[in-house]
Protein backbone atom coordinates (compact mmCIF):
# COMPACT_ATOMS: atom_id res chain seq x y z
CA UNK A 1 0.00 0.00 0.00
CA UNK A 2 1.41 3.38 -1.01
CA UNK A 3 1.79 6.15 1.54
CA UNK A 4 1.08 9.73 0.58
CA UNK A 5 2.39 12.74 2.55
CA UNK A 6 0.09 15.74 2.12
CA UNK A 7 1.50 19.11 3.20
CA UNK A 8 -0.63 21.63 5.07
CA UNK A 9 0.20 25.34 5.36
CA UNK A 10 -1.88 28.04 6.99
CA UNK A 11 -4.42 28.72 4.23
CA UNK A 12 -4.25 25.32 2.52
CA UNK A 13 -7.80 24.18 1.75
CA UNK A 14 -7.50 21.13 -0.53
CA UNK A 15 -5.67 18.90 1.96
CA UNK A 16 -8.77 16.93 2.95
CA UNK A 17 -9.96 16.53 -0.68
CA UNK A 18 -6.50 15.21 -1.54
CA UNK A 19 -6.56 12.83 1.42
CA UNK A 20 -10.02 11.60 0.36
CA UNK A 21 -8.79 11.11 -3.22
CA UNK A 22 -5.78 8.98 -2.34
CA UNK A 23 -7.69 6.97 0.27
CA UNK A 24 -10.27 6.24 -2.41
CA UNK A 25 -7.36 4.88 -4.45
CA UNK A 26 -6.40 2.59 -1.53
CA UNK A 27 -3.44 4.59 -0.27
CA UNK A 28 -2.67 5.59 3.29
CA UNK A 29 -2.07 9.27 3.96
CA UNK A 30 -0.54 11.62 6.52
CA UNK A 31 -1.31 15.32 6.60
CA UNK A 32 1.88 17.14 7.53
CA UNK A 33 1.76 20.56 9.17
CA UNK A 34 4.31 22.89 7.62
CA UNK A 35 6.19 23.36 10.91
CA UNK A 36 7.22 19.70 10.90
CA UNK A 37 10.75 18.99 9.75
CA UNK A 38 10.51 15.33 8.75
CA UNK A 39 8.42 13.26 6.38
CA UNK A 40 7.13 9.78 7.25
CA UNK A 41 9.83 7.25 6.36
CA UNK A 42 7.50 5.22 4.15
CA UNK A 43 6.47 8.22 1.98
CA UNK A 44 5.93 7.18 -1.66
CA UNK A 45 4.64 10.54 -2.87
CA UNK A 46 4.45 14.08 -1.48
CA UNK A 47 1.47 16.18 -2.51
CA UNK A 48 1.54 19.95 -2.11
CA UNK A 49 -2.20 20.62 -2.26
CA UNK A 50 -4.21 23.61 -3.36
CA UNK A 51 -5.41 26.57 -1.36
CA UNK A 52 -4.06 29.97 -0.37
CA UNK A 53 -0.95 29.37 1.69
CA UNK A 54 -0.24 32.50 3.77
CA UNK A 55 -3.20 34.20 2.11
CA UNK A 56 -1.23 34.47 -1.14
CA UNK A 57 0.62 37.39 0.52
CA UNK A 58 3.58 38.81 -1.40
CA UNK A 59 3.06 36.31 -4.27
CA UNK A 60 1.17 33.02 -4.40
CA UNK A 61 3.45 30.39 -2.89
CA UNK A 62 6.27 32.81 -2.06
CA UNK A 63 6.16 32.51 1.71
CA UNK A 64 5.35 28.80 1.94
CA UNK A 65 8.64 27.97 0.27
CA UNK A 66 10.47 28.91 3.48
CA UNK A 67 8.35 26.71 5.77
CA UNK A 68 10.39 24.29 7.93
CA UNK A 69 9.07 21.16 6.13
CA UNK A 70 10.32 22.39 2.75
CA UNK A 71 13.93 21.39 3.44
CA UNK A 72 12.79 17.78 3.78
CA UNK A 73 10.65 18.14 0.63
CA UNK A 74 13.60 19.46 -1.39
CA UNK A 75 15.87 16.66 -0.13
CA UNK A 76 13.18 14.08 -0.97
CA UNK A 77 12.73 15.49 -4.48
CA UNK A 78 16.46 15.78 -5.15
CA UNK A 79 16.78 12.16 -4.16
CA UNK A 80 14.36 11.23 -6.96
CA UNK A 81 11.21 11.06 -4.81
CA UNK A 82 7.90 11.90 -6.46
CA UNK A 83 6.27 15.25 -5.70
CA UNK A 84 2.95 16.55 -7.04
CA UNK A 85 1.91 20.19 -6.71
CA UNK A 86 -1.71 21.03 -7.41
CA UNK A 87 -2.75 24.66 -7.98
CA UNK A 88 -1.20 26.57 -5.04
CA UNK A 89 1.15 23.57 -4.74
CA UNK A 90 2.27 24.18 -8.35
CA UNK A 91 2.88 27.84 -7.48
CA UNK A 92 4.95 26.82 -4.44
CA UNK A 93 7.06 24.37 -6.49
CA UNK A 94 7.84 27.03 -9.12
CA UNK A 95 8.69 29.55 -6.38
CA UNK A 96 11.07 26.95 -4.93
CA UNK A 97 12.69 26.47 -8.32
CA UNK A 98 11.83 22.74 -8.29
CA UNK A 99 9.76 23.39 -11.42
CA UNK A 100 10.63 25.82 -14.23
CA UNK A 101 8.65 29.01 -14.97
CA UNK A 102 6.34 31.11 -12.82
CA UNK A 103 2.59 31.70 -12.40
CA UNK A 104 1.26 35.23 -12.89
CA UNK A 105 -2.16 36.82 -12.43
CA UNK A 106 -4.72 35.49 -14.97
CA UNK A 107 -4.89 37.56 -18.13
CA UNK A 108 -8.50 38.62 -17.44
CA UNK A 109 -7.68 39.23 -13.73
CA UNK A 110 -10.64 37.10 -12.64
CA UNK A 111 -10.60 34.12 -10.35
CA UNK A 112 -11.71 31.31 -12.70
CA UNK A 113 -13.62 28.39 -11.17
CA UNK A 114 -15.15 25.89 -13.60
CA UNK A 115 -14.74 22.55 -15.33
CA UNK A 116 -12.10 22.83 -18.03
CA UNK A 117 -11.09 20.46 -20.83
CA UNK A 118 -7.37 19.71 -21.04
CA UNK A 119 -5.28 17.95 -23.64
CA UNK A 120 -2.65 15.43 -22.56
CA UNK A 121 0.52 16.67 -24.26
CA UNK A 122 3.00 14.07 -23.02
CA UNK A 123 2.41 10.80 -21.21
CA UNK A 124 6.04 9.70 -21.06
CA UNK A 125 6.04 10.25 -17.29
CA UNK A 126 4.65 8.55 -14.16
CA UNK A 127 1.89 11.09 -13.65
CA UNK A 128 0.13 10.76 -17.00
CA UNK A 129 1.19 7.22 -17.90
CA UNK A 130 -2.42 5.99 -17.58
CA UNK A 131 -3.67 8.67 -20.01
CA UNK A 132 -3.38 8.58 -23.78
CA UNK A 133 -1.35 11.17 -25.63
CA UNK A 134 -3.74 13.84 -27.07
CA UNK A 135 -6.56 12.53 -24.86
CA UNK A 136 -8.94 15.25 -23.67
CA UNK A 137 -9.71 15.26 -19.94
CA UNK A 138 -12.35 17.20 -18.04
CA UNK A 139 -10.97 18.57 -14.76
CA UNK A 140 -11.99 21.54 -12.56
CA UNK A 141 -9.81 24.64 -12.35
CA UNK A 142 -10.04 27.25 -9.59
CA UNK A 143 -7.36 29.94 -9.57
CA UNK A 144 -6.51 33.62 -9.99
CA UNK A 145 -2.77 33.16 -10.58
CA UNK A 146 -2.51 30.42 -13.20
CA UNK A 147 -1.00 32.38 -16.06
CA UNK A 148 2.11 30.28 -16.71
CA UNK A 149 5.17 32.22 -17.86
CA UNK A 150 8.47 30.87 -19.09
CA UNK A 151 11.03 32.56 -21.33
CA UNK A 152 11.57 31.31 -24.86
CA UNK A 153 14.85 29.52 -24.27
CA UNK A 154 13.52 27.61 -21.27
CA UNK A 155 10.27 26.89 -23.12
CA UNK A 156 12.17 25.27 -25.99
CA UNK A 157 13.96 22.98 -23.54
CA UNK A 158 10.67 22.16 -21.85
CA UNK A 159 9.11 21.16 -25.15
CA UNK A 160 12.11 19.19 -26.43
CA UNK A 161 12.35 17.22 -23.20
CA UNK A 162 8.61 16.38 -23.14
CA UNK A 163 8.10 18.28 -19.87
CA UNK A 164 4.80 19.88 -20.90
CA UNK A 165 2.10 17.73 -19.34
CA UNK A 166 -1.20 19.41 -20.19
CA UNK A 167 -2.65 22.30 -22.18
CA UNK A 168 -6.00 24.05 -21.76
CA UNK A 169 -8.01 23.00 -24.80
CA UNK A 170 -11.46 22.83 -26.30
CA UNK A 171 -13.30 19.51 -26.30
CA UNK A 172 -11.43 18.46 -29.46
CA UNK A 173 -7.98 19.11 -27.97
CA UNK A 174 -7.26 22.44 -29.71
CA UNK A 175 -5.38 24.77 -27.35
CA UNK A 176 -7.45 27.70 -26.06
CA UNK A 177 -6.68 30.80 -24.01
CA UNK A 178 -8.04 30.36 -20.49
CA UNK A 179 -5.72 32.41 -18.29
CA UNK A 180 -3.00 33.68 -20.64
CA UNK A 181 -0.48 30.84 -20.08
CA UNK A 182 2.37 30.54 -22.59
CA UNK A 183 1.03 28.16 -25.30
CA UNK A 184 -1.92 27.36 -22.97
CA UNK A 185 0.25 25.30 -20.61
CA UNK A 186 -1.71 23.90 -17.62
CA UNK A 187 0.95 21.62 -16.13
CA UNK A 188 4.66 20.78 -16.39
CA UNK A 189 7.24 18.47 -14.84
CA UNK A 190 10.94 18.80 -14.08
CA UNK A 191 13.67 17.44 -16.33
CA UNK A 192 14.03 14.15 -14.46
CA UNK A 193 10.22 13.73 -14.41
CA UNK A 194 9.72 13.11 -10.72
CA UNK A 195 8.27 16.54 -9.83
CA UNK A 196 4.89 17.48 -11.32
CA UNK A 197 2.81 20.64 -11.14
CA UNK A 198 -0.55 21.59 -12.57
CA UNK A 199 -3.20 24.26 -11.99
CA UNK A 200 -6.26 21.97 -12.50
CA UNK A 201 -7.58 19.88 -9.59
CA UNK A 202 -7.60 16.12 -10.36
CA UNK A 203 -8.60 15.44 -6.72
CA UNK A 204 -11.93 17.15 -7.48
CA UNK A 205 -12.71 14.87 -10.44
CA UNK A 206 -13.20 11.42 -8.91
CA UNK A 207 -16.88 10.64 -9.42
CA UNK A 208 -19.11 11.00 -12.45
CA UNK A 209 -22.02 12.10 -10.29
CA UNK A 210 -19.95 15.22 -9.48
CA UNK A 211 -19.11 15.92 -13.11
CA UNK A 212 -16.05 13.85 -14.01
CA UNK A 213 -13.88 10.97 -12.89
CA UNK A 214 -10.96 11.83 -15.16
CA UNK A 215 -8.86 12.75 -12.12
CA UNK A 216 -8.60 9.08 -11.14
CA UNK A 217 -6.36 8.04 -14.02
CA UNK A 218 -4.08 11.00 -13.39
CA UNK A 219 -3.58 10.25 -9.71
CA UNK A 220 -3.40 6.48 -10.33
CA UNK A 221 -0.32 6.97 -12.49
CA UNK A 222 1.59 8.32 -9.49
CA UNK A 223 0.87 5.30 -7.31
CA UNK A 224 1.17 2.57 -9.95
CA UNK B 1 17.87 53.35 7.76
CA UNK B 2 14.93 52.60 5.51
CA UNK B 3 15.07 50.54 2.34
CA UNK B 4 12.39 50.97 -0.30
CA UNK B 5 12.13 47.98 -2.61
CA UNK B 6 10.07 48.38 -5.78
CA UNK B 7 9.09 45.18 -7.57
CA UNK B 8 7.75 45.19 -11.13
CA UNK B 9 7.15 42.57 -13.80
CA UNK B 10 10.07 42.48 -16.23
CA UNK B 11 9.89 44.39 -19.49
CA UNK B 12 8.40 42.04 -22.06
CA UNK B 13 6.38 40.08 -19.47
CA UNK B 14 2.74 40.99 -20.00
CA UNK B 15 1.31 42.83 -16.99
CA UNK B 16 -2.45 42.09 -16.88
CA UNK B 17 -3.09 44.44 -13.94
CA UNK B 18 -1.25 47.34 -15.57
CA UNK B 19 -3.24 46.71 -18.71
CA UNK B 20 -6.56 46.77 -16.84
CA UNK B 21 -5.63 50.07 -15.18
CA UNK B 22 -4.68 51.46 -18.60
CA UNK B 23 -8.09 50.44 -20.00
CA UNK B 24 -9.83 52.16 -17.07
CA UNK B 25 -7.81 55.35 -17.59
CA UNK B 26 -8.70 55.27 -21.28
CA UNK B 27 -12.37 54.89 -20.40
CA UNK B 28 -12.05 57.93 -18.13
CA UNK B 29 -10.64 59.91 -21.07
CA UNK B 30 -7.12 60.30 -19.69
CA UNK B 31 -5.69 60.25 -23.17
CA UNK B 32 -2.08 61.05 -22.29
CA UNK B 33 -1.29 57.59 -20.87
CA UNK B 34 1.01 55.56 -23.10
CA UNK B 35 1.66 52.55 -20.84
CA UNK B 36 0.90 51.42 -17.29
CA UNK B 37 2.98 49.03 -15.20
CA UNK B 38 1.64 47.86 -11.88
CA UNK B 39 4.10 46.88 -9.17
CA UNK B 40 4.48 46.76 -5.43
CA UNK B 41 6.52 48.66 -2.92
CA UNK B 42 8.00 47.04 0.19
CA UNK B 43 9.38 49.37 2.86
CA UNK B 44 11.91 47.89 5.27
CA UNK B 45 13.11 49.59 8.44
CA UNK B 46 16.66 48.42 9.03
CA UNK B 47 18.99 48.46 12.01
CA UNK B 48 22.06 48.67 9.75
CA UNK B 49 24.05 51.89 9.89
CA UNK B 50 26.30 51.12 6.98
CA UNK B 51 24.79 51.76 3.54
CA UNK B 52 26.95 49.18 1.83
CA UNK B 53 25.94 46.41 4.23
CA UNK B 54 22.29 47.42 3.98
CA UNK B 55 22.41 47.38 0.19
CA UNK B 56 23.93 43.88 0.16
CA UNK B 57 21.49 42.57 2.73
CA UNK B 58 18.43 43.94 0.93
CA UNK B 59 19.67 42.65 -2.42
CA UNK B 60 19.82 39.19 -0.88
CA UNK B 61 16.27 39.58 0.45
CA UNK B 62 15.04 40.71 -2.96
CA UNK B 63 16.69 37.80 -4.76
CA UNK B 64 15.50 35.21 -2.25
CA UNK B 65 11.95 36.25 -1.49
CA UNK B 66 10.82 39.82 -2.21
CA UNK B 67 10.91 39.34 -5.99
CA UNK B 68 10.51 36.28 -8.19
CA UNK B 69 13.34 36.97 -10.62
CA UNK B 70 11.86 34.59 -13.21
CA UNK B 71 9.23 37.26 -13.93
CA UNK B 72 10.11 40.30 -11.84
CA UNK B 73 12.77 43.02 -11.60
CA UNK B 74 13.41 45.11 -8.49
CA UNK B 75 15.01 48.37 -7.49
CA UNK B 76 16.39 49.26 -4.05
CA UNK B 77 16.47 52.75 -2.64
CA UNK B 78 18.11 53.48 0.73
CA UNK B 79 16.91 56.55 2.61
Amino acid sequence: MKHIAILQFPGTNCDLDTKYAFEKLNCTTTIIWHKETELPENTDLIVVPGGFSYGDYLRSGAIAKFSPIMKAVIAYAENGGKVLGICNGFQILTELGLLPGALKRNIGLHFISKFQTLKVVNNSNDFLQKCQKDEVLNIPIAHADGNYYIDEEAFNKLEANEQILLRYSDEYGNPIVVNGSVTSIAGVCNKTKNIFGLMPHPERALENILGSEDGIKMLEGLIA
Amino acid sequence: MTAIVNVFLKEGVLDPQGKAIHHALDAMNFESVEDVRMGKQIVLKLTSRNREDAQKEVEKMAEEILANTVIEDYTIELV
